[in-house]
């Protein structure tokens, strides 16, 4: 085991890859200056000259490229440098890459990762802060991913780049420098499979991405009042690994859904309308949801960080549900 | 390469193909035996098939909305075009893509497009695999006058000439963006002067002259192959049809469609071009119309006989479940 940081660690996923496979390349905006925006993709360009492309200001074209790229055999690993920037690219990844498998009958497979940096990093208003999964999760074709420490950060890129179908990779900015241990052999984390991050008997918190370090954190604290959680990590929210969740549900009968993201409409709204089928006779209480409210993200710090969830929000809502 | 006699056949029986598919198609249309949008490229048969015959095998293509011409020119075995039309399981795309989605992914034919100026990007990328493998294969990206005015079309563009991608860009202009002539919603004429903005060469042909599209693209091909970079080539063009299935045509006159129907046909045109060289017979003409006439005939039988596909398979092809991470 090895300590390292997410940012690390995902640039550890690349560089391995593209030792592994001629055919994995990388394309997007500073990638190659100063490494990238967040140092991701550096000494690639040393590397590997031939298979690292740094972009004019042009999603729709950097994601268009890397479908045709992908459908030709290659293996692009593309990076937005804000999520935000994405929606100049949906039609290039909803009509295009999603669906061509589907389209064609099966006969097209597009390998194409499509790396989206999100949430509040520094203090950057609206329009660079959003996080948005559940608009992914909703188009059939795609696979979303969200890691939540190095350790999955990296096996889960090296399965989504070894992935015959498109993945959506969200990394959270706040997490870059997020420390973690991370295996020194080779390994991969399989799509679907959620983890428990920390066992429990009372309730159950599933946690996204940028919540599953606070939730961890909220499940020391609320030792205090006596309840002891269960961490889960979906890690894939497509796939979603519902077994490991209801299971979970059955034995705790209390659930708390965590996002960073808005509430409305998304992530958590989905997970809980899958407990409520699957398991509502288990439930002791209403799926409560933590989340950001229906607002885009401000500017001010001091309204940013009220919007955006916090440890408090996890141990309320967590003190709610056990009520 | 130069047109031969031999080329000059097949090309003028290419341009058959798509013409008497498409009018039978349409044909099957009002039987209901086709269903959904179908957009027919009838009229602008020199320029997919001025364009395909540069091509091998392993050369790429994108298409539009309106391809059944680029996919049956490229190689499309038509029973299977035909039995996609239907949404038969034998179809191309096992009847889950229809007319705006036929593909046939063993000759490069990366699909017909729904999305104007969709194509672009894509098209596009498989020419940037092409430089990353080091291949000389070559990729043409279609696209109409109306995708011209959609960003995609600029962003792609912008890339190909950036890093010299073996990629040649054709423009239809066929003057129509669905029900709207080009010239109440575009300021420039011609699309082939967009190439200046991307530092390439932008050559404007004649579409309705299979010849003038055949050697502009090959020599944009040659560039191409060469490492040197794409080129942008507009053949002008028209469809002798509506845009799809409802189109009441308030943008044109008949007078419009006939005049070129009896002086545009490329078909005509190119009959015309074969007969002053005696490259043609009227026999051999004959034998060239009933033989592709014999094969539609076939095609349509194919596409009838074909199962519709099982219900289970709406829900299969989403992604490759087969497919598990391993180290």
């Amino acid at each position: 085991m090895s300590t390292i940081t997410i940012r690390d660690a995902l640039h550890d996923a690349i560089h391995e890859e593209m030792a592994r496979d001629e055919s994995v390349f990388v394309i997007g905006e500073d990638v190659i200056a100063q490494g990238g925006p967040y140092t991701i993709t550096e000494g690639v360009a040393e590397k590997y000259p031939d298979r690292i492309f740094q972009t004019p200001i042009a999603e729709a074209g950097i994601v268009g490229l890397g479908v045709g790229a992908a459908l030709a055999g290659m293996r692009p690993v593309v990076e937005i440098m804000y999520l935000d920037f994405i929606t100049c690219a949906m039609d290039e990844v909803v009509n295009q890459a999603a669906k061509m498998r589907y389209m064609t009958g099966g006969q097209a497979s597009v390998p194409i990762v499509i790396r989206l940096p999100c949430g509040l990093g520094r203090y950057v208003a609206a329009q660079h802060s959003q996080i948005n999964e559940s608009w992914f999760m909703h188009v059939p074709g795609l696979q979303v991913v969200v890691p939540s420490t190095p350790k999955d950060a990296k096996g889960l890129l090296k399965t989504a780049i070894r992935s015959p179908d498109p993945v959506i990779f969200f990394e959270y900015k706040r997490l870059y420098t997020m420390e973690g241990e991370v295996p020194d052999d080779e390994y991969l984390i399989p799509f679907g499979e959620a983890d428990v991050k920390r066992e429990g008997e009372d309730a159950t918190v599933v946690a996204i991405g940028g919540m599953v370090g606070k939730t961890l954190e909220a499940g020391t604290l609320l030792e205090d009042d006596g309840y002891d959680i269960e961490v889960i990590d979906p890690r894939t929210l497509s796939p979603l690994d519902t077994d490991t969740i209801c299971e979970s549900v059955r034995k705790t009968g209390r659930v708390v859904v965590c996002e960073e993201d808005t509430s409305f409409a998304g992530t958590g709204a989905e997970i809980a309308a899958m407990i409520g089928e699957n398991c509502f006779k288990d439930l002791k209480a209403p799926v409560t949801r933590v989340g950001m409210p229906h607002v885009p993200m401000p500017f001010a710090p001091s309204l940013a960080d009220s919007v955006v969830p916090q440890v408090g929000n996890v141990v309320d809502a967590v003190r709610r549900v056990m009520a | 390469m130069a047109l031969t006699e031999e080329l000059a056949k097949k090309i003028y029986s290419d341009m058959w193909r798509i013409r008497m598919f498409e009018e039978e198609a349409n044909r099957q249309l009002g039987l209901g035996n086709v269903v959904g949008a179908l957009h027919l490229y009838c009229g602008e048969e020199a320029v997919a098939v001025g364009v395909c015959s540069n091509l091998r095998d392993d050369d790429y293509i994108v298409g539009t909305h309106r391809s059944h011409g680029h996919c049956l020119a490229k190689g499309a075995d038509m029973d299977h075009t035909m039995a996609e039309l239907f949404g038969k399981a034998d179809g191309t795309c096992s009847g889950k893509g229809g007319s705006m989605h036929v593909a046939d992914l063993t000759l490069n034919i990366l699909g017909a497009n729904g999305i104007v100026a969709g194509g672009l990007g894509p098209g596009t990328g498989t020419a940037l695999a092409s430089k990353i493998r080091k291949t000389d294969q070559v990729s043409i990206c279609f696209f109409g006058d109306g995708a011209a005015a959609r960003g995609p079309v600029h962003e792609a563009m912008t890339m190909g000439s950036l890093w010299k991608l073996p990629v040649v860009y054709v423009c239809e202009n066929n003057g129509l963006q669905q029900w709207v002539r080009r010239e109440t919603v575009a300021v420039i004429d011609s699309v082939a002067t967009m190439a200046g903005s991307y530092g390439i060469p932008g050559v404007s042909v004649d579409g309705q002259n299979v010849v003038e599209v055949y050697e502009a693209v090959g020599e944009a091909v040659d560039r191409a192959r060469r490492g040197e970079g794409p080129t942008l080539i507009e053949a002008r063009t028209y469809r002798f049809y509506g845009h799809s299935p409802g189109d009441l045509e308030v943008y044109r006159d008949s007078e419009e469609v006939e005049d070129w129907r009896a002086n545009q046909d490329p078909i005509t045109i190119f009959r015309a071009y074969m007969a002053e060289r005696q490259w043609l017979t009227e026999r051999e003409d004959e034998e060239i119309q009933g033989a592709t006439a014999a094969a539609v005939s076939t095609a349509v039988k194919f596409a009838d006989a074909s199962a519709y596909p099982a219900v289970e398979e709406a829900l299969t092809d989403v992604l490759d479940t087969s497919w598990r991470a391993e180290a």
